[in-house]
């Protein structure tokens, strides 16, 4: 039985490196190709006709024009569930054409009469939600809140929210599908879930899983809203059966992407922290209110991080909205729960005039098992953005300040799971000496195909571009969807296992004729030799000829033997600001990150998905809002203009570090997307806050919040 | 339409692309709030020179990367949509249709232009380049080895259009100053959060497009 770990640090050729994402000179020249750009012969266009109400019943749908118009090839009502629109941009129906053009000018043409209902489409002000859209309230006590909050020696309150956002994935929702016989399914979606999409579409469809494949070698971004087929996917394959098989290509339009497509449940919470005067927290009390559409939420996990608060009493209640259903966004709940625990906390060390550094750092054993790493990462971070020399008491303003321009700092503590997904992979060498990795994953840009050249590389000792890797189809071993940071444990494990077992099967060929064997082998530098004894070697190319004609295959598994990934990781954000108290526009001088994730497999795409999260989570802390219109409960912003993401302009000065090496990399791969993206508002609302004096309550921290709080500060408000 | 840092149509900077032709092109436009002399500008303009066209499909031919192309689209249809469903160039990515996000910048003439605003009807007679011609069979474009070399993309749908921004940039001030870059780039979004990497990949192309060697790729 072979073992299966990672190799030891002095060991390792490529894993731990910076190394480049291998399909980056596809990415840069514009010739990869996205489900989006896919051209397939006799191709049509899809558009759906989607309801401009966010409440109501359709009375009837006339299409009878738009399917006699030129170029149209069919149409196709879709059903409405309990024939109750619950929100604006709901798919009615779907039109296929020979040009796009001539499909929009054939929805145009879809005469639809509804009956309007009340809607209800802002929860911030829950004193405003209807009685129907309440659902019911969770409580929870622990320990004796009551008596705690009576004994305390401060307690501090505060209300913290974060708005609905939506994911905006540059690539919109959508797919390329077609019918290759009256029997057989071919489509290119944009998924995060390549291997399980292609039974849900085939079950959504009456056919077998074995039916339908589905094929995608590169995708637009998902950040957690690609995860379903989604009802277009599968209307617009009814619409090509309609049209004689013909490939339809459907992807959302823009504004239907932001409506649809992509909400991030808000989250609102009137706090209250009970502590002693030395700063140790005794008492957490909050009242949680959320909404991700028509749908439920859980309860909320707070408080976040600081878990062991051991007195708690927690109320939490979803209301319901007429808005397009949550979808997981990026570490679903994290950001929001951040929000609200960080900055009650730093509230707390403002009302006690101590250093918010110093308070974390003395109640870190509420945090658990990682406050260790927790300590290590704060000092770090500390030493990075120089928070000894440049943090100032709240409302002082940070060295730099000037009369019209308050600079502060504000810092934030995270965490995430990570735990692998499972994963199948099948692992080929060829007696050619080519080899090939053939998984059913998906890369989302975290360089998922980078990592599993990496690990088939590393384990033959090969160089890297003698490995082909091969993902993205339903033909190849099924490998989970790519979501909850649990991607790169699961495939590097897969891997790594599916290789040592090939790896094993070619050193039983060759050991023999090498007078030796199999167990006695290792493979380094492109050569099979005698466990440290160059000298007897055999090059990997000739190595391979012993299998005559015969491949190896070697199926790699997670869960599996041996442990090469876990779960559970840490990291801190401390950000410094500049706040312009006349326009109340935020700025971000400085923005540090220090992470830890496990075994670290490519350090370079690694460092890129903590800057990412960091500047993604600028652009949730500062300028995202799905802003909803009670009138009309249509989105208001449902375009890139005032939907707005953060610019190249708006990013300061970003610094990222790992956390590697003894007490790091043994514990395995553990999955990274998500947990940086989790401290960004926190740290940034604190970093306003420290800077102006004033909590700006709610994220986004748009300047009109950031100046009514003044106003209020100053008792303008 | 032209996201160069100058206007293009101040006195002696010979634009390729006019605003004239812009609100011709764009229906977008002219719900934008423009001067009132331009709108009129552009009124008056419009009226006799132009041949009507449409609604059916019309043939045009188009330069692209140095080639003549021949399509055959409604007057309606962009040079963007032209390229990606008309001519299977992809390069450039569909996200905002309406000229926000960059990712369907492309030059015309030599300077950068978002492909959504442009009619294809209207791109005849111009040299159009696309990022699919910035490398040569395996070798990258030094802006293309920056952009992999410093990992300033990961899902990868922004990339082709801050290449050809970034591009346009170096064409134009070939030591950018942080401002300059800011100007040049800021008509491009990407929702990764890869401008960590962008910065540092418009430093290397710099210098590398006066060397024109490529940069590091790993270590």
């Amino acid at each position: 039985m072979a073992e299966y770990k990672w190799p030891d640090a002095d060991k390792r050729a490529y894993i731990g490196k910076r190394i480049s994402r291998i399909d980056g000179p596809d990415k840069v020249s514009g010739r990869a190709k996205y489900s989006y750009d896919i051209n397939r012969p006799g191709m049509l266009f899809g558009k759906i006709l989607r309801s401009p109400y966010a409440h109501a019943k359709v009375v009837s749908i006339d299409t009878s024009v738009a399917e006699k118009m030129p170029g149209v090839k069919a149409v196709k009502i879709i059903p409405v569930p309990g024939n109750e629109i619950q929100w604006a941009g709901l798919e009615l129906v779907a039109v296929a054409a020979e040009t796009e053009a001539q499909a929009e000018d054939a929805v145009r043409a879809i005469k639809v009469r509804y009956e309007k209902l009340p809607h209800f489409v802002n929860e911030a002000d829950r004193s405003k939600a209807p009685e129907a859209y309440l659902r019911p309230v969770n409580t929870r006590d622990v320990g004796e809140p009551e008596k705690a909050f009576a004994e305390a020696e401060v307690v501090v309150e505060g209300f913290y929210g974060n708005d609905v956002i939506t994911h905006c994935c540059l690539e919109a929702h959508g797919l390329v599908t077609e019918w290759t016989d009256d029997k057989n399914v071919l489509a290119h979606p944009s998924t995060q879930g390549i291997s399980p999409n292609g039974p849900q579409l085939a079950q959504a469809l009456g056919l077998p899983a074995s039916s339908v494949r589905l094929k995608m070698d590169h995708i637009g971004g998902g950040f957690g809203s690609k995860f379903p087929v989604d009802p277009w996917g599968v209307e617009m394959t009814k619409v090509s059966q309609k049209a004689g098989g013909k490939p339809v290509k459907y992807f959302l339009d823009r504004d239907a992407e932001l409506a649809v497509a992509g909400t991030r449940p808000s989250m609102y919470s009137q706090v209250k922290i009970g502590a002693k005067k030395d700063g140790t927290i005794t008492a957490w009390e909050s009242d949680t209110w959320g909404s991700g559409g028509v749908g439920n939420l859980g309860p909320a996990g707070l408080p976040y991080v600081f878990g062991r608060i051991p007195n708690l009493r927690l109320k939490s209640q979803t209301i319901a909205t007429n808005v397009g259903p949550q979808r997981a966004w990026r570490a679903p709940n994290h950001p929001q729960l951040a929000v609200i625990t960080m900055g009650a906390v730093d509230d707390l060390a403002a009302k006690l005039g101590m250093d918010p550094l110093e308070l974390f750092l003395k109640n870190l054993e509420l945090t658990g098992a990682r406050a260790v790493n927790y300590r290590e990462e704060l000092l770090k971070g500390a030493e990075m953005i120089e928070w000894k020399k440049n943090w100032r008491p709240r409302g002082e303003g940070a060295p730099g300040s000037t009369k019209t321009v308050k600079r502060g700092l504000g810092l934030s503590i995270h965490t995430w799971q990570g735990q692998p997904h499972n994963s199948d992979c099948d692992v080929i060498i060829n007696p050619d000496g080519t080899t090939e990795i053939r998984i059913g994953t998906q890369d989302l840009g975290v360089g998922a195909r980078t990592v599993l050249n990496i690990v088939v590389a590393e384990t033959f000792g090969i160089p890297l571009d003698w490995v082909k890797v091969s993902i993205g189809d339903t033909r190849y071993p099924f490998s989970q969807a790519s979501g909850g940071s649990t991607t790169t444990g699961g495939i590097s494990s897969s891997s790594r296992r599916g290789s040592v077992d090939a790896l094993n099967l070619l050193f039983e060929k060759v050991a023999p004729g090498m007078g030796t064997t199999a167990d006695k082998l290792e493979a380094v530098g492109g050569k099979i030799q005698v466990i440290g004894d160059a000298s007897k070697s055999m090059n990997w190319k000739e190595a391979c000829t012993k299998l005559g004609v015969t491949p190896i295959t070697a199926r790699g598994k997670q869960p599996g033997q041996g442990t090469l990934a876990s779960a559970g990781v840490g990291g801190c954000q401390m950000a410094d600001v500049s706040v312009d108290i006349e326009t109340g526009i935020v700025k971000m001088n400085k923005f540090v990150a220090v992470q830890d994730c496990g075994l670290i497999i490519d350090l370079k795409t690694a460092e890129s998905q903590v800057f990412g999260a960091m500047i993604m989570g600028v652009t949730y802390a500062l300028y995202e809002e799905k802003i909803m219109d009670d009138h009309s409960g249509r989105m208001l912003n449902g375009n890139m203009e005032f939907y707005k993401l953060a610019g190249l302009r708006d990013i300061g000065e970003f610094k990222v570090h790992m956390m590697t090496g003894p007490g790091y990399d043994d514990r395995g791969v553990i999955g990274l997307g998500e947990p940086p993206t989790n401290s960004p508002g926190a740290a940034i609302s604190n970093a306003v806050a420290n800077a102006i004096g004033v909590r700006v309550s709610t994220i986004p921290l748009t300047p009109d919040r950031v100046l009514t709080a003044l106003a209020k500060k100053e008792g303008r408000g | 339409m032209s996201k160069s840092d100058e206007r293009p149509d101040q006195p002696g900077n010979d634009p390729a692309v006019s605003r004239r032709n812009f609100l011709k092109g764009s229906g977008l436009a002219l719900s934008l709030p423009l001067l009132a002399g331009e709108v009129a500008e552009a009124k008056a303009a419009a009226e006799p020179a132009v041949t009507i066209l449409g609604p059916g499909k019309v043939d045009i031919t188009l330069t692209i990367n140095g080639k003549p192309v021949k399509a055959s689209v409604e007057p309606r249809v962009t040079l963007l949509d032209c390229l990606r469903n008309d001519l299977d160039t992809t390069g450039a990515k569909r996200v905002c249709d309406r000229g926000t996000c960059g990712a369907c910048t492309l030059q015309m003439d030599g300077k950068p232009v978002y492909a959504c605003t442009v009619l294809a009807i209207e791109a005849q007679g111009h040299k159009i380049t696309t990022v699919e011609s910035l490398a040569v069979g395996d070798k990258l474009h030094p802006v293309q080895q920056a952009f992999w070399d410093n990992d300033a993309q990961q899902c990868g749908f922004c990339t082709p259009g801050f290449v050809m921004a970034c591009k346009s940039l170096l064409d134009k001030h070939p030591n950018p100053s942080d401002e300059q870059m800011r100007l040049g780039l800021g008509g491009n979004l990407c929702r990764c959060g890869t401008y960590q990497g962008i910065k540092a990949a418009v430093a290397q192309a710099s210098a590398g497009m006066k060397t024109m060697k490529g940069g590091k790729r790993n270590g």
